[in-house]
Order: structure tokens, then C-alpha cells, then sequence
């Protein structure tokens, strides 16, 4: 590991008028490391998340990135040009609905292939042996490949959606409960997926969920919200075996034992 | 009608010909960009040519000759209306021979018979944007130009390919403008779009309906999107004109019964009868212009 984070937010704040959205959020992100932002819906967690992927401009504060020649940008400060090409090159960004993220009226394998093309692929036979690729990893069956989207199961969407983020070979990718709304069986699974590519790929991932047991799977770190506040963070294993703000605690007991 | 005073010359008021010829120089200082602009109401439907009307309006004077055609056919009721138009309210010679014209205004040809350094090409364009039935949003559309965001063009033709094993898009092929701008080439067949690149004549592209105005100057680069292993093609017939016997030009399909005969004759009919005046006969012409009822049908 390199001794310089990926990314770095020093006191996000971002208001909706009067009301909170989340506020003076400081943190780094290392490169390889999964942060999850974890917390009851309505602590500000997303608005977050969409603060760093610059869906959402922040009130006030400063995020910057490490960029591939080792340079920190400020993300506010450059052109939207630029945070668009940081945005379908160097980052990903999975969205809970994947129907958000995925065309659907165009095949799996123009879905994979549409960064490819952005960036100035023009053969498309490797376009397609790299989609095809792709759609093996995430556990598509290669006979799929032109098939829209809307004839997928939501988990196949999903995992559809992750390999048309990761095609270009991002370095940070950003989720927002990416097993929200799945059946546990197939959560399970897709929380498999997602640790093998972020251990092979060496992705650094920032996953905002409300689900421990997924915090707990995917991440290293993590950052624990309410009201817009990060109330606690620290190592995932120590936050939720040894929760210390009395949230936290809340939080931890409130997970259903079967 | 005695006098031309009863309409302003070629119909437009002059503050509106002033405000589409503004648009009209920005199209041109900037090749394929969509230049808005406030469109009139015309004595015609919108989808019949309001946006190429009002260009040509704008840009005709009375020493113009005026050529209208119509899916390349000079004889056709859109071309004939807008043909007897401009004869009304701008007075100004009008001709069916594509060399002496000045002014062309077009629905989705391009004639075959080469263009030359002034002379003037209004296309009539019903859907100006070329990424429309990709991404909705206009303001998305917009941004996409600005930012020269045109992965999702390609996206288009990857289907294509995928579903037919070729770019099975025959017409308003998407081309780009010198090296910047994607364009939308109206609806003409992608076997006119080579004829667009580097041509000596201005090529004026008016949307009525969608107010956008654009342009592409004389001598600027056309080029046709594609794949390194799916070249740009244009199409190509296996035989003739069934008329004039002119080859590398395009044929349309003609029904001659309903035993299943057809023919495939010029889609420009002025070249076609310039071919046959000067002697040139295809194996379905008639012995003599009079003696057309003795047609066979093609097997």
C-alpha cells in the first residue's frame, strides 16, 4: 500500500435549506480498502455518497482525489468535463435500483461495452470478446450477451451492472446498497462476487448500506451516521463488536438473531 | 395575382429572414452544432418541410433558380407545392436540372449529378438530434455535444451489429463534422452521406418542428461513424436502373402490378431522363416516350 490515501473529504457539509444533509464529514479512503457508511435511512449517508461520486455539489468543504499520475485534484474545482471522464474511466458507481444504472433498452453486451466505446474503442470484435469476458465474471452466461437488460432477474441486473462498471478498470467505485431489494440467497452471493473482484481488482470502494452483515463482508472500515453526523468509525470488526457510541450500540443490537 | 406586394418578398417578414440568416451564419461558423431558432408558422403542416422552407425563405433573392425535390423526384406534391410557392411569393425562376439551380432544397436526397462551389443544399429534417432514441433528455442530448460525450453512438451501431451482423442502419446515418460535432444527416439513404463529405456546395439542414438550424460549409469533412472491423459501406444494387441503365446510383422500387413485377429506376429523376435524352436505355425502357402501356413486367 502506498502511503498517500485515494481519496480524501475534510469537512463535507451539504443542506437542503435548513435541513441537514450531512455535515462536516472529514475522512481518507486508502486505495484497496472497502469503506462502508452504515446507518438508519435518513442519517445522510447517500447524500454523502453522492456528494463524493460529485452527483450533488457539497455546501461547503473539500474532497480530493488522487489522481492515476499521483497528483491530488480537487473534485469541486474541476470541469465537469473532467469529474465525467473521472466518472465513466477511473470510478465506478452502482446503484441500488439497477435499472439507474443500466441501459435497459440495449443489449448486456452494449451495456458492457458502452465505457469502452466512450473512451474511443472502435473494433468491435474485442469490444464483445471483452464484454463477453465480463459477463463470465459476474456469473452471466455468455448466451445472454444480447439480451436486454429488462430480461434479467434483479440479481442478474445487478451483477450486470457491476461488470459495466468495472470494464474499464476503475480504481474507486462507489455503491449504494448494492444488495438492497435481493433475496438472501442470491445477496449472498453477489456479496461473494463483490469480494472476489474487490480482492482481485485491488479496488478501493466506498458501500453505503444499512445492512451490517454487508458492512461486516465487504469492509475494512467503517463510518456510522446519524442525523448527517458520523458519530462513530474505526475498524469494522472494533465498531461492531465493541460499539462504543451509544447509536452504535443500538444499531448492533437492533440486528435480528435467527 | 398582379403585384408581389401582397406578400412580403419570399413570404417571411424581414425581422424573422434576419433572425434564421443569425442562425443560420452560427451553423455555418460552427459545422454540425444545432443552432436554436424561433420557427414560424408556415401554410404547411409541420413533417412537409417547414424547417427547409423557411432557410430557403431566408436566403433566396430573384436572381435564384430554384430546384425542389422530393425523395430525389422533382414531380412529386411536396416538391411541386413548395416549387409553386417560391414561384408565387418570390417570383424567381425555378428548374428540375440539379447544374442550373442555385438553390436545392431537398427531402432526404442528395442529387446525383455533382454539386458545385455555389450552389446552396437545404436539406428539410424532421428529428435534428442524432442521439434522440438513445438519451431523451434534451438537456442530457445538449451536454453530451458540449462535452463531445458520443460513446453512445457507437452503442447504436455495436446493436446493430450484434443483432444483424452488420450496421443495419440504411438511413439518417450519424456522421461527424470535422472531426467535432456528431450530425444527424437528415433522413437521407447513408448512400448520400459519402457525397456530403468535402462537398463544393453549402448544405444548409432546416427543423421546423424542432427549431434547430445547422450547417455544413463548403469543403468540410462528412464522415460516417464506424467500427475498424465494420467499415462504413454504402449500398449497393445488383443491377441497373430498369430505365436509364445507370449504375452506382440510387434505385428505387417501383411495383409495376400486382403479380409481383417490379423495377429498380433512379430515385432522381432528373438524372434519370438526362440519361435517357442522351441515349442511354435501360432493358425496360419504352421504344418511345409514347409507347410506355407496352412495359413488361421484371421476372
Amino acid at each position: 500500500m502506498t502511503d498517500e490515501p485515494l481519496l480524501r473529504g475534510s469537512a463535507l457539509s451539504k443542506f437542503y435549506g435548513s435541513r441537514v444533509g450531512c455535515e462536516n464529514v472529514s475522512f481518507d479512503l486508502w486505495p484497496g480498502e472497502v469503506l462502508a457508511v452504515v446507518g438508519e435511512s435518513g442519517s445522510g449517508k447517500t447524500t454523502l455518497l453522492n456528494c463524493l461520486s460529485t452527483r450533488l455539489l457539497p455546501s461547503s468543504g473539500t474532497a480530493s482525489y488522487r489522481m492515476r499520475d499521483g497528483q491530488f485534484r480537487e473534485l469541486y474545482r474541476m470541469s465537469e468535463a473532467e469529474r465525467r471522464f473521472l466518472m465513466r474511466t477511473d470510478w465506478g458507481f452502482v446503484h441500488q435500483n439497477p435499472a439507474d444504472g443500466l441501459r435497459m433498452t440495449v443489449s448486456a453486451g452494449a451495456n458492457v461495452g458502452e465505457r469502452l466505446m466512450a473512451v474511443g474503442d472502435r473494433h468491435y470484435g474485442k469490444i464483445r470478446a471483452t464484454a463477453v469476458d465480463w459477463l463470465s465474471r459476474v456469473e452471466i452466461d455468455e448466451d445472454r450477451i444480447d439480451d436486454e437488460p429488462r430480461a434479467f432477474s434483479g440479481g442478474m441486473r445487478q451483477r450486470l451492472q457491476i461488470a459495466r462498471n468495472l470494464v474499464t478498470g476503475p480504481r474507486l467505485v462507489f455503491m449504494d446498497e448494492p444488495t438492497g431489494g435481493l433475496d438472501v440467497s442470491v445477496q449472498a452471493r453477489l456479496l461473494d462476487l463483490l469480494r472476489g473482484l474487490v480482492t482481485d481488482l485491488g479496488l478501493a470502494a466506498i458501500v453505503v448500506t444499512h445492512d451490517l452483515a454487508v458492512a461486516r463482508l465487504l469492509s475494512q472500515r467503517m463510518m456510522v451516521m446519524k442525523d448527517g453526523h458520523v458519530v462513530e468509525s474505526g475498524l469494522t470488526d472494533r465498531v461492531l463488536d465493541d460499539p462504543r457510541a451509544p447509536y452504535t450500540q443500538l444499531l448492533v443490537s437492533s440486528i435480528l438473531q435467527v | 395575382m398582379t403585384d408581389i406586394a401582397t406578400y412580403n418578398f419570399a413570404y417571411l417578414d424581414e425581422q424573422t429572414k434576419r433572425m434564421i440568416r443569425r442562425a443560420i451564419l452560427k451553423g455555418i461558423a460552427i459545422p454540425g452544432y444545432q443552432v436554436p431558432f424561433a420557427s414560424r408558422e408556415m401554410p404547411m403542416p409541420y413533417g412537409w418541410g417547414t424547417g427547409g422552407v423557411q432557410v430557403t425563405a431566408s436566403i433566396i433573392g430573384p436572381d435564384d433558380v430554384l430546384k425542389v425535390i422530393d425523395q430525389g423526384a422533382d414531380d412529386t406534391t411536396n416538391a411541386v407545392s413548395i416549387r409553386a410557392f417560391f414561384k408565387k411569393v418570390a417570383k424567381v425562376a425555378v428548374t428540375t436540372e440539379t447544374a442550373k439551380a442555385s438553390i436545392i432544397q431537398t427531402r432526404h436526397r442528395v442529387p446525383e449529378h455533382p454539386l458545385t462551389a455555389g450552389q446552396v443544399l437545404v436539406y428539410q429534417v424532421p428529428i435534428p438530434e442524432p442521439l434522440r432514441f438513445l438519451e431523451p433528455r434534451e438537456t442530457e442530448t445538449r451536454k453530451m455535444h458540449a462535452l463531445e460525450e458520443y460513446g453512445l453512438m457507437h452503442v447504436k451501431l455495436y446493436e446493430d451489429i450484434a443483432r444483424h451482423g452488420r450496421i443495419a442502419t440504411t438511413y439518417a446515418y450519424p456522421v461527424k463534422v470535422e472531426g467535432r460535432y456528431v450530425m444527424d444527416p437528415s433522413p437521407t439513404p447513408k448512400f448520400d452521406n459519402p457525397k456530403m463529405h468535402r462537398s463544393p456546395a453549402l448544405q444548409l439542414f432546416g427543423a421546423g418542428r424542432e427549431k434547430r438550424i445547422y450547417a455544413v460549409p463548403p469543403f468540410t469533412d462528412v464522415v460516417s461513424l464506424d467500427f475498424e472491423d465494420h467499415p462504413f459501406e454504402v449500398q449497393t444494387f445488383d443491377q441497373p436502373c430498369a430505365l436509364c441503365a445507370a449504375e452506382n446510383v440510387y434505385l428505387d422500387e417501383v411495383i409495376l402490378d400486382d403479380h409481383g413485377g417490379h423495377m429498380f429506376v433512379c430515385s432522381d429523376t432528373d438524372h434519370c431522363e438526362k440519361r435517357r435524352a442522351d441515349g442511354h436505355r435501360g432493358h425496360l425502357a419504352p421504344e418511345t416516350h409514347l409507347a410506355s402501356e407496352k412495359m413488361e413486367p421484371a421476372q
